[in-house]
């Protein structure tokens, strides 16, 4: 009760996005259980938890894939209704799929601007900005400090550069939140630090980044705080900093019951 | 900063060139090259002016309707119904004609019955989640047996009225003595060409293709650009027998028959990928070019016609040949 309040009182004002209470159930299935927690601009939140502990769902929430049973979520202070992906882009929420979500026959440039693509022209007679489109999405590769080329397929790419271009669509827009579906978990360990890096830029630029992740070493490294979920509820939220991977694994497995 | 930067957003993996040369379109183009060469040299026949002729009007059939078929393949699917949306939508424009009605109402009626069934296949795939292959084979016998229904089984040559204006339409020559068919190919390959680079539409088909649930998060409207596409090949197919209706003169219930398979082998000859994601306008072209003087040279030749199908079928999996020794020195 003392740290809603506190909640309420100081964080609020700065918070991107506050979860209150919030709950989902597929039937008689509790997926998710009365969690509240608040996202800040510039801020990394390491999101935790077993298989089947509700991260997804969670996530799914804030994407805009799932209803919530119960509770509300507030985008900067305004009552946040979603009802399909598309709105949640709209409220300035970008994911990161797990699977990328890439078209491998397409070039980088055009897997980034997938959906939204730029065209010059009026009316019915637009066609397709190609020029305008290899520059902004070099621009953002830039950027980022990858070396993707716009013009290359995405066929061809490392792991790292394919992520780099899933999280270039993110940058279209100004986004406040990036979520990140398990983005280290298929790619090879010099490709995690390149990944590690994208992360942090976009949280350099004032985005509030959730991280969901299976990997300790690298929620450890880039995350500044870390929530974990444990069968539906929350049982720990709390600065990177004041914590261990011995305790977060303690949490996820029960070992620890709340921190 | 500025010069490495724009550096970048100009960097290729391959130069122009290269990548002509590395396309199995062009290396089929040479193949027709060669074969129109060689026939010119071996045979007196060939490159005479009415040959010449014949062929290219041949050709235009298959590649209109590969056309839209190619679009088809890009976005993973097939339709086999075309044959007999051919026939039926040739089958509509002469009974109605026939029944006194003028030209244009014919073409409308014929227009619109290859758009309803092109909108039936797509909706059965797109929302219902019917494989393409079942929902046109299904159609490719539904059509034809529509196309039955029609005329009660018999063969129309009169088309009331307009009749005159209808042969013109596809049998004539109206600029510089090029076969009407050939100009209509043209102008649908261009239109063809410009939609799948230049439009949203164009892309979409491609990233369909490539990964449809990746096209489908990413905000893709995944379900009508299916249903469009299949009304498009639809259509390719009315429009290819409203034409080839004009030409013949006449309309029986078995013309088409068998011509699906003509299709498809014309596209992936000119490099579509049957698992999708890749297709060029001028590779449908290229395709059905090189079937049509495959035909054309084993009749100059005096081979058999007997081995037609060996040698088409040799040079769909030739074509295809050529595709797999890319891929595995691109793994490499």
């Amino acid at each position: 009760m003392d740290r809603s309040a506190h909640a309420v009182g100081v964080e609020a004002a700065v918070s991107i996005l506050e979860l209150k209470n919030i709950s989902k159930n597929f039937g008689a299935i509790q997926a998710v259980n009365d969690i509240s927690f608040s996202l800040q601009p510039g801020e990394v939140t390491g999101l935790m938890g077993d298989n089947g502990a509700g991260k997804s769902t969670l996530v799914k929430m804030i994407a805009g894939n799932y209803r919530p049973s119960s509770g509300s979520m507030m985008m900067e202070n305004v009552p946040l209704e979603m009802h399909k992906p598309i709105d949640a882009r709209q409220h300035g929420i970008e994911i990161v799929h797990q699977d990328l979500a890439l078209c491998n026959n397409l070039t980088a440039a055009a897997n980034v601007f997938l959906g939204r693509e730029l065209r010059v022209g009026r009316g019915p007679f637009q066609v397709l900005d190609y020029k305008s489109m290899y520059q902004k999405a070099g621009q953002i590769f830039a950027e980022l400090k990858s070396e993707t080329r716009p013009r290359d397929l995405v066929k061809q790419m490392s792991g790292g550069q394919r992520q780099a271009v899933a999280i270039a669509r993110t940058r279209l827009t100004n986004p406040k939140i990036v979520l990140m579906d398990e983005p280290t978990a298929a790619i090879s360990v010099r490709q995690v630090a390149e990944v590690l890096n994208l992360i942090r830029r976009l949280r350099d630029q004032g985005i509030a980044v959730v991280l969901i992740s299976h990997r300790m070493p690298d929620v450890f490294t880039v995350a500044d705080r870390i929530i974990v979920l444990r069968r539906g509820t929350k049982v720990a939220d709390k600065k990177t900093s004041e914590s261990s991977p011995e305790e977060v694994t303690g949490l996820i497995t029960g070992a620890i019951e709340r921190a | 900063m500025t010069t490495t930067l724009e550096k970048t957003i100009d960097a290729k993996q391959q130069s122009w060139l290269s990548e002509k040369l590395g396309s199995q379109t062009f290396w089929v183009f040479m193949a027709v090259v060669a074969a129109c060469v060689f026939l010119s040299f071996a045979t007196d026949s060939f490159a005479t002016p009415k040959n010449l002729y014949n062929i290219t009007r041949n050709v235009t059939f298959v590649a209109m309707i590969a056309l839209g078929m190619t679009m088809v393949i890009i976005t993973g699917g097939i339709d086999l119904s075309v044959g007999s949306v051919l026939c039926l939508c040739s089958m509509v424009l002469a009974v109605v004609m026939h029944a006194g009605y003028n030209i244009e109402v014919g073409i409308a009626a014929s227009i619109a019955t290859a758009l309803v069934i092109g909108a039936f296949n797509g909706i059965l795939i797109a929302y219902l989640d019917f494989p393409p292959f079942v929902v046109t084979l299904g159609m490719l016998s539904i059509a034809r047996s529509l196309a039955m229904v029609t005329s009660g089984n018999t063969v129309v040559f009169e088309f009331g009225p307009d009749h005159q204006q209808l042969l013109a339409l596809g049998g004539g020559a109206w600029l510089f003595g090029i076969a009407n068919p050939v100009i209509y190919m043209l102008v649908l390959a261009l239109i063809t060409g410009f939609v799948l680079r230049w439009t949203r539409f164009g892309r979409y088909l491609f990233a369909i293709g490539g990964n449809e649930h990746a096209a489908t998060l990413t905000g893709v409207p995944v379900k009508l650009i299916k249903v469009a596409v299949y009304m498009v090949s639809a259509l390719s197919a009315g429009i290819a027998g409203i034409v080839q209706t004009g030409w013949l003169g006449a309309v029986t219930t078995n013309i088409g028959s068998g011509m699906e398979l003509q299709v498809i082998a014309a596209a992936v000859i000119g490099g579509a990928n049957l698992a999708g994601g890749v297709g060029t306008a001028m590779g449908a072209i290229i395709g059905a070019a090189l079937i049509e003087v495959i035909r054309n040279s084993l009749g100059l030749l005096g081979i058999n016609a007997f081995w037609q199908g060996v040698f088409i079928g040799g040079a769909i999996l030739l074509a295809v040949l050529f595709d797999r020794i890319r891929n595995l020195r691109q793994r490499d």
